[in-house]
């Protein structure tokens, strides 16, 4: 039996698949609603991809590869910490227009047994996606780090 | 977010046995109907009933692995509800300190006066 993935997360958004695409693989616009994170990939099947602060330190956050890329429809990457390669996990981002919203959906999952990364990821990634949410209806993202 | 769709998130909230289901799913995430009614005192239909009023408010996301349909818990709308509170909260807490703040200075300058 397939193992389940462990966090799914949906939201609506009014906006198109397209702009939606960009909007995960953009840096220009990941940085504005990812907590001044950039996304940088050219998002082809093999590539690496990287999530870089968006600041002068430019350190790499999260390090991986692009396994599929379909856009405007489906990204997959896998995902890890640089300093703990062998923590790998992977996310999938599955867009779907509906009517005059776009439904995106994120999975992550195939974390290790011994993984740290998804007790990382559980309180950031609604953060993320509501923040995503506001900056692509609002053009302003929200203050993903505020507790 | 939506008056619409935070008045479905809102009405999904306002029922214990749905609330129940979420705290079931909060503590082992991406269960089957089956898996869910062992845990719950209903019938299969209710189980089945709240989770469509439950995805239907976008609080339980449905993923399909083979023919096995998985019950995830969605937080996203609950976080943007509390964003949204939260941060008119936090405008209104500033906005009463800082009336406090000329209450107070008024009052002390009306004093020095007097």
């Amino acid at each position: 039996m397939k193992k389940r993935p462990n966090l799914v997360y949906t939201t609506f958004i009014r906006t198109t698949p397209k702009k939606l695409w960009a909007a995960i693989t953009k840096p220009e616009f990941t940085r504005q609603y990812w907590a001044g994170i950039d996304n940088v990939s050219d998002w082809k099947r093999g590539s690496k991809w990287e999530h870089i602060g968006g600041d002068k330190e430019r350190e790499v956050w999260i390090t991986g590869k692009v396994l599929e890329s379909t856009p405007p429809k489906r990204l997959v990457l896998t995902w890890a910490d640089p300093d703990e390669p062998g923590d790998v996990s992977r996310v999938t981002f599955e867009i779907e227009a509906i009517k005059d919203q776009v439904c995106l959906t994120v999975t992550h999952g195939n974390f290790k047994a011994d993984s740290k990364m998804a007790g990382k990821v559980s309180w950031g990634w609604p953060r993320v996606l509501s923040s995503m949410k506001s900056f692509l209806e609002t053009g302003k993202g929200l203050n993903v780090f505020a507790r | 977010m939506s008056l619409r769709e935070m008045d479905a998130v809102f009405k999904a909230l306002a029922d214990e046995s749905r609330r129940k289901l979420l705290d079931v799913l909060h503590k082992n995430n991406g269960q089957t109907l089956g898996e869910l009614c062992e845990h719950l005192d209903m019938t299969r239909q209710a189980v089945t009933k709240h989770l469509l009023l439950l995805e239907a408010a976008n609080l339980v996301t449905v993923v399909w692995q083979g023919r096995e349909k998985l019950h995830y818990l969605n937080p996203v709308p609950i976080h943007e509800i509390s964003e949204r509170w939260i941060s008119k909260y936090e405008r209104r807490r500033l906005q009463a300190l800082s009336d406090l703040k000329k209450d107070l200075e008024n009052n002390t300058n009306k004093k020095t006066k007097s």
